[in-house]
């Protein structure tokens, strides 16, 4: 399997990400600059955490028109899998290759703690390692986590089966219409996630909870 | 030439920092204060000349950058 990690001006989870596919997958995965000419030949793109380009006009917005997302998206419709994690996740909808958008968390603030999710369909490339209605431990750190889609599209992917993770009853951090945390999109192909799995892959992490995304994907 | 860009929030969408600002304001004693939506204003000079053309432009930039059209409209206007 092999996999790269699509760094932007901005971004501070990379390293995180770099360092959880190689424990994991025990291949590094290339760096890709987003100004590089190529990407390479690869099974899996991943789009990790931060702040691109200061969270400017909205987060992921600037990220989302670069031209290497072009490339992105038409891999994506070739079949590549696609994880985006936090920023990566808002890059994902700017870009259009996911459906709603997220907002301004409803309380406001940013946070920045453990949370809960619930699987919500374990019958996915990202999800096969867990169980449905499996609840994990995962981290959030992030101010622009509210899901949002209009009523059309939330049905839509509720009934494709597209939501993957929720927060856990009761526990939802940020405001997101039906506790969501993690959506693909209609192929199944591409995952957007708000929490951090690749911070809780090891027991100096104090868990391993978020093991299961990687391996599912890497080996 | 120079135009003017509001994008706001559409109805029904949550707008926590609205409702935030409209606490503030009531906080300040402005009792009269029913809801405040907030939004983003955009000022752009073109080198354009015909405010036609230059409204379309606009309306491009919107729908491809300046708005998310999920949750965002937009008005466009030549202001000189």
């Amino acid at each position: 399997m092999k996999s790269a990690v699509v760094v932007f001006p901005g971004l501070n989870r990379d390293r995180d990400m770099i360092a959880a596919i190689e424990k994991i997958g025990g291949t590094p995965p290339a760096i890709v600059w987003h100004k590089d000419a190529e990407l390479p030949d690869v099974d899996l793109i991943v789009i990790p955490g931060g702040f691109s380009y200061g969270d400017a006009l909205r987060p992921g917005a600037i990220a989302a028109r670069s031209p290497i997302m072009d490339v992105i998206r038409e891999r994506a419709e070739r079949g590549v899998k696609v994880l985006g994690v936090c920023n990566g996740f808002q890059i994902l909808t700017e870009a259009g290759m996911l459906p709603g958008v997220l907002m301004r968390n409803a309380s406001l603030r940013f946070v920045c703690r453990e949370i809960k999710l619930k699987v919500a369909n374990a019958n996915t490339a990202f999800s096969n390692r867990y169980a449905d209605g499996q609840i994990i431990r995962c981290p959030i750190a992030h101010h622009d986590g509210n899901y949002f889609a209009d009523a059309e599209t939330l049905q839509s992917i509720e009934d494709n089966g597209q939501v993957v993770f929720r927060y856990a009853e009761g526990t939802n951090p940020n405001g997101s219409l039906n506790d969501i945390a993690g959506i693909t999109n209609a192929a199944g192909n591409v995952l957007g996630l708000m929490p951090h799995p690749e911070n809780l892959i090891e027991p100096e992490h104090g868990g391993e909870d978020g093991r299961g995304i990687f391996a599912g994907l890497l080996t | 030439m120079k135009a003017r860009i509001i994008v706001t929030l559409k109805n029904g969408v949550l707008d926590p920092q609205g409702q935030a600002i409209e606490g503030s304001l009531k906080s300040l004693g402005f009792a009269g204060v029913d809801s405040v939506r907030q939004g983003k204003v955009f000022d752009v000079e073109l080198s354009a000349t015909d405010p036609g053309s230059a409204t379309q432009e606009l309306e491009s930039m919107c729908e491809k950058l300046l708005a998310n059209t999920v949750i965002e409209n937009y008005t466009v206007e030549i202001i000189g």
